[in-house]
C-alpha cells in the first residue's frame, strides 16, 4: 500500500514538472473541447437565423409574362431582380456565379396560362452547391403553392370543390421535443468530454510505461522489492488522477462556455448547469479506470514514446466509435446498452442534457460494467509487466 | 553472499547463459569479465531476479532467487546497464523514491540521502532536475539510488562505461570503501585493466560459459601466462572482444 502510494505520487509530481503533459493534460484537452463547440455552435445559429430572415434572390427572365407570379412571389420574399436569358445564357449565368437561382418565363407563358393548360417554367440552380439547394426548394414551393392556389380558383370557378383535386391531406406531426433535435449537438459535446478526459491521462500513460523503457529507469525500477503489479497499478491509478482532473476541468469549462451560446434558438434546452455537470462527472468517472487501464495496456507494448503515442492516438478514436452508432441508429438506452462501455456513458449523458430522468439500473449497470472492463484490462496491465520481454 | 549454482538462461534460440556457477564473499569485490555478448548482464539479471533461470539455484545471503525474490531485491543493491533516472525529478527526489520504495521511513531516508551526497560528492547538483545532468553526475545519482537502502551487496552492470577518467576513479575508490565496509561487490566489465587493478576475485565468462575462477594471481599462475591478460585470452580461446 505504502509502494502504491508512492508509486503515484511520484508518477503526478514529476509529470505535473512535465510541460507537455500539463498543457495537453489540464489546459488542450478541457478548453478545446467546450470552445470549439461554443464557436461551431455559435456558427450554426448564425447562419440558421441570417438564412430564415434573408430575401431568397432570384433573377427572373421574362418577368413581364406573368406579373401576378412575381407579385406573388415578392410578396412571400423574394427579392426579383429582371433580366433577359435564354436557357443558354441562364445556364452561364449560373455556371459563371452572376446567379444563384434564375426562373425563366417563356414568351407562350401567358398564353398557355389563359386557355388552362399546364404554363411552363424553368428553374435553373446549381444542385451541388449547398446553400444554394435551400433556396431552390423554397423558389419551388412556392411555384408550386401559387399553382395549387390558381389552380383550386379555377375550379371554383367551374363550379367544382377544390378538394376533388386533392384525394390526400397530408399531416406532417413533427413529435421531437426540443431538447431531442439537437442530437447531433449532443453527441459532439459527449465526445468531446470523453475525448479530452483520455488525452489528459495520454502523457502519464506513455511515460509511465514506454518512456519509463525508452529511458532505461525501467530495470532499476524492477529491481526494487516491489512486486512489479504494485508498480504498474500506482502508475493506473495515478494515470487516473489526471484523466479526473481533465474531466473536471472540460466539464467546468462546458458550464462557463455554454453560458454564452444562445441553445435556445437552437430549440435545445440549456440544461448544463453545475448540478447537471458534477451528476455527469459521476456518470463518467467509472470510465476513467477503464481508459487508463487500455491505454496503459497498449503502451506496454511498445518500445518508446513516439511508438506509443502514435498507437495511442488511434486507441483514442476506438471508445468514441460506439457514440458514432449511437448517432447513426439514434440509441436509446436500454439495459443490454448500458453494458457497453463509453455507449452507456454517452447515452446517459445525452440523458443528463436532454434533462430526461436516469434509471437507477441503467447508472448501476453501466459504472458496474465498465468498472469490471476497466479491472480486467489492469489486471492484463499486471499480467503484461510480468513478462520477462517487458525488459526490452 | 552471492552464490549461483548451474544457471542457464535462453531467448528464443539464443543460448545466452550455458552453465554459470561462482561464489562472491562477503569483503571482497568479485568481477565478471568477458567479451561483450558472453552472457554478463543475463546472469546479473537472474541475479537480480529480473529473469528466472530455466536451470540452476542461487542465494543471496541465504535467500533463495526463485522462493524469495523480494528478499532478495532487498538484499540487492543493484546498477543495471541502463539506469535511466525521472529527467523531472531532482537528484536527490531520484534517490528518495527509491528509498520510499525500499521501505526506508523518511527521518531515516532524509539522512541518508545526506551522507550519500556527501559520500559521493553531489552537492553541487543533487537539488537540480536530473534533465540537465553529465554522464557522471547521472551515474552518481544511480549508485546513491542503488545504494539508498544501505544494502549488503553491491551488484553492478558495466558501471565505468562512458566515464571519463575522473570519474572511474571515483567510483573505484567507492567500491574499495564498500569492500572494506565489508560488503559483498559484484561487477561485470569487459575491460581487462579494470579488473586487474580493482578485483580480489576474477570469475571469466565466454559463449555463456565460466571458464576461469579464481584471484587474478592464480588464474595468471594456472594458465602458465605471464600476465592476466595472456591468461584471459588463453581462457576464452580466442582474442575476441579484449580491449
Amino acid at each position: 500500500m505504502r509502494a502504491l502510494l508512492t508509486v503515484i505520487g511520484k508518477e503526478l509530481k514529476e509529470n505535473f514538472r512535465d510541460r507537455r503533459t500539463l498543457l495537453s493534460a489540464l489546459l488542450f484537452g478541457p478548453l478545446f473541447g467546450p470552445f470549439m463547440f461554443a464557436v461551431l455552435i455559435g456558427l450554426l445559429l448564425d447562419k440558421a437565423v441570417t438564412e430564415v430572415d434573408q430575401k431568397v434572390e432570384l433573377a427572373v427572365s421574362g418577368s413581364t409574362h406573368a406579373p401576378n407570379l412575381m407579385r406573388f412571389l415578392e410578396q412571400h420574399d423574394v427579392a426579383i431582380t429582371h433580366l433577359e436569358v435564354d436557357a443558354a445564357g441562364a445556364r452561364a449565368a449560373i455556371r459563371s456565379g452572376t446567379h444563384r437561382l434564375v426562373l425563366l418565363v417563356p414568351e407562350d407563358f401567358p398564353n398557355a396560362f389563359a386557355r388552362s393548360v399546364p404554363a411552363p417554367v424553368q428553374v435553373f440552380s446549381d444542385g451541388s452547391d449547398n446553400r444554394t439547394g435551400k433556396y431552390a426548394s423554397r423558389v419551388r414551393q412556392l411555384l408550386a403553392g401559387y399553382s395549387a392556389q390558381i389552380g383550386a380558383s379555377r375550379l371554383l370557378a367551374r363550379g367544382l370543390n377544390p378538394g376533388v383535386a386533392q384525394p390526400i391531406a397530408v399531416d406532417d406531426v413533427d413529435v421531437s421535443t426540443p431538447a431531442g433535435r439537437a442530437l447531433l449537438v449532443l453527441g459532439m459535446m459527449t465526445y468531446f468530454i470523453l475525448f479530452a478526459m483520455l488525452m489528459g491521462g495520454l502523457y502519464l500513460a506513455i511515460d509511465a510505461t514506454a518512456g519509463e523503457r525508452e529511458r532505461g529507469s525501467l530495470e532499476s525500477l524492477l529491481t526494487l522489492p516491489v512486486r512489479r503489479e504494485t508498480l504498474i497499478y500506482g502508475k493506473i491509478l495515478a494515470t487516473c488522477c489526471y484523466m479526473l482532473l481533465s474531466l473536471a476541468i472540460t466539464l467546468a469549462a462546458f458550464t462557463v462556455s455554454l453560458r454564452f451560446v444562445p441553445l435556445e434558438e437552437l430549440g435545445m434546452s440549456a440544461n448544463f448547469d453545475a448540478l447537471v455537470a458534477v451528476r455527469v462527472l459521476l456518470v463518467v468517472a467509472p470510465f476513467v479506470l477503464l481508459g487508463a487501464g487500455l491505454m496503459t495496456v497498449v503502451a506496454s507494448f511498445t518500445r518508446t514514446y513516439k511508438e506509443a503515442q502514435s498507437y495511442l492516438t488511434v486507441v483514442l478514436l476506438i471508445p468514441t466509435l460506439p457514440i458514432i452508432f449511437a448517432g447513426l441508429y439514434s440509441l436509446r438506452p436500454t439495459n443490454a446498452l448500458m453494458a457497453v462501455p463509453s455507449l452507456s456513458q454517452h447515452l446517459l449523458m445525452t440523458s443528463l442534457l436532454r434533462d430526461e430522468p436516469l434509471q437507477d439500473i441503467h447508472i448501476a449497470v453501466s459504472a458496474g460494467m465498465t468498472l469490471l472492463a476497466g479491472v480486467v484490462l489492469a489486471w492484463l496491465a499486471g499480467r503484461l509487466y510480468r513478462r520477462e520481454a517487458i525488459l526490452g | 553472499m552471492i552464490e549461483l549454482r548451474g544457471i542457464s538462461k535462453s531467448f528464443g534460440a539464443v543460448q545466452a547463459v550455458r552453465d554459470v556457477s561462482f561464489t562472491a564473499h562477503d569483503g571482497r569485490i568479485t568481477g565478471l569479465l568477458g567479451p561483450n555478448g558472453a552472457g554478463k548482464s543475463t546472469t546479473l539479471r537472474v541475479l537480480a531476479t529480473l529473469l528466472a533461470p530455466e536451470r540452476g539455484v542461487g542465494q543471496v545471503d541465504g535467500h533463495d532467487l526463485a522462493a524469495e525474490p523480494l528478499a532478495v531485491r532487498r538484499s540487492l543493491g543493484v546498477l543495471p546497464h541502463s539506469s535511466g533516472l525521472y529527467p523531472n525529478l531532482t537528484g536527490r527526489e531520484n534517490i528518495v523514491y527509491y528509498g520510499r520504495l525500499q521501505g526506508l521511513d523518511a527521518a531515516a531516508l532524509a539522512q541518508r540521502a545526506e551522507e550519500l551526497t556527501v559520500l559521493l560528492e553531489m552537492q553541487e547538483f543533487v537539488d537540480r532536475r536530473a534533465k540537465g545532468f553529465s554522464q557522471g553526475q547521472r551515474l552518481k545519482i544511480a549508485i546513491a539510488r542503488a545504494l539508498v537502502h544501505a544494502p549488503r551487496n553491491v551488484v553492478l552492470d558495466e558501471p565505468t562505461n562512458g566515464l571519463d577518467v575522473m570519474a572511474t576513479r571515483a567510483l573505484r575508490d567507492l567500491l574499495r570503501r564498500l569492500r572494506n565496509e565489508g560488503h559483498c561487490v559484484l561487477f561485470s566489465s569487459h575491460v581487462m585493466q579494470e579488473v586487474a587493478t580493482l578485483c580480489d576475485e576474477v570469475v571469466i565468462i565466454a559463449h555463456g560459459i565460466v571458464v576461469a575462477h579464481g584471484t587474478p594471481e592464480e588464474i595468471r599462475a594456472r594458465s602458465g601466462s605471464e600476465t592476466l591478460e595472456d591468461a584471459f585470452v588463453a581462457a576464452i580461446g580466442t582474442g575476441e572482444g579484449l580491449q
